[in-house]
C-alpha cells in the first residue's frame, strides 16, 4: 500500500471534497439542487478551513 | 384530518422486503444500494467518494478502532469508531482479511487517516439512509 504524506490543508481539502460530494448526492431531490448543495457545502468547508486556520494562526501568535 | 392520515400513511414503515436488499447492499458495497435501485450516476459518485476516502485513510496509515470498555469517553470513542469502520462494508472486511493492522501512532497524518477511515463509514451510513428512502418511495 503506497503511503500518503499530506499537509493539514491537503488532508482537510480532500475530506471536504469527499464529504460534500456525498452530502450533495444524498440530501436534495433534483440533480440541479444536488449540484448546488454539493458546491455550497464544499464552499462552507473551505471557508471554515481558512477561518479556523487564520484563527489558530492569530491565537498562537 | 385527511392530510394527517395521508402523512401518517406516508411515514409508516414500508415492508422490509422492499428496502432491506438495497440497504444491505449499500452497506456491503458503498453505492451498491443505489445501483440496485437503478440510480447509477448517484451510486457511482457515492462509491467513488466513500472508497476514495477509505483508501486515503489506509494510505495515511490510519488506525482501525476496536471496541473497548473503560471509562465512558473511551467506550464511546472506541465503540463509535468501530461502528464507523464497520459501516464501510466490504472495504473494512477486505482490509481486515488482508491483515491491515495499524497501531494508533502520534502524528497528524496518521490521525487524519484514522478520521478518514471512520468518516468513510459515516458517509456510507448517509448513503444507506438515502437508499432506504428511495426504496421506500419517499424520494426519487
Amino acid at each position: 500500500m503506497p503511503k500518503m504524506n499530506l499537509s493539514h490543508f491537503e488532508a482537510a481539502f480532500l475530506f471536504s471534497l469527499f464529504a460534500s460530494v456525498v452530502m450533495g448526492v444524498v440530501t436534495k431531490r433534483t440533480d440541479r439542487d444536488r449540484l448546488h448543495y454539493g458546491i455550497y457545502t464544499f464552499g462552507c468547508f473551505l471557508l471554515a478551513l481558512f477561518a479556523l486556520g487564520w484563527l489558530m494562526y492569530f491565537a498562537h501568535g | 384530518m385527511v392530510k394527517e392520515k395521508e402523512l401518517q400513511q406516508k411515514q409508516s414503515m414500508p415492508p422490509i422486503g422492499k428496502w432491506f436488499p438495497a440497504v444491505a447492499l449499500g452497506w456491503l458495497i458503498p453505492g451498491g444500494g443505489h445501483f440496485l435501485l437503478k440510480r447509477n450516476g448517484r451510486g457511482a459518485l457515492l462509491a467513488a467518494s466513500v472508497t476514495g476516502m477509505f483508501l486515503c485513510g489506509l494510505m495515511m496509515q490510519g488506525a482501525m478502532f476496536q471496541p473497548q470498555s473503560g471509562d465512558l469517553l473511551t467506550t464511546l470513542i472506541n465503540t463509535g469508531g468501530f461502528i464507523g469502520d464497520v459501516c464501510t462494508g466490504i472495504l473494512y472486511l477486505l482490509s481486515v482479511c488482508f491483515g491491515y493492522s495499524q497501531p494508533d501512532m502520534a502524528g497528524q497524518v496518521h490521525d487524519y487517516g484514522t478520521k478518514f477511515l471512520v468518516a468513510a463509514g459515516l458517509l456510507n451510513i448517509l448513503a444507506m439512509v438515502d437508499a432506504y428512502e428511495i426504496a421506500a418511495g419517499r424520494k426519487e
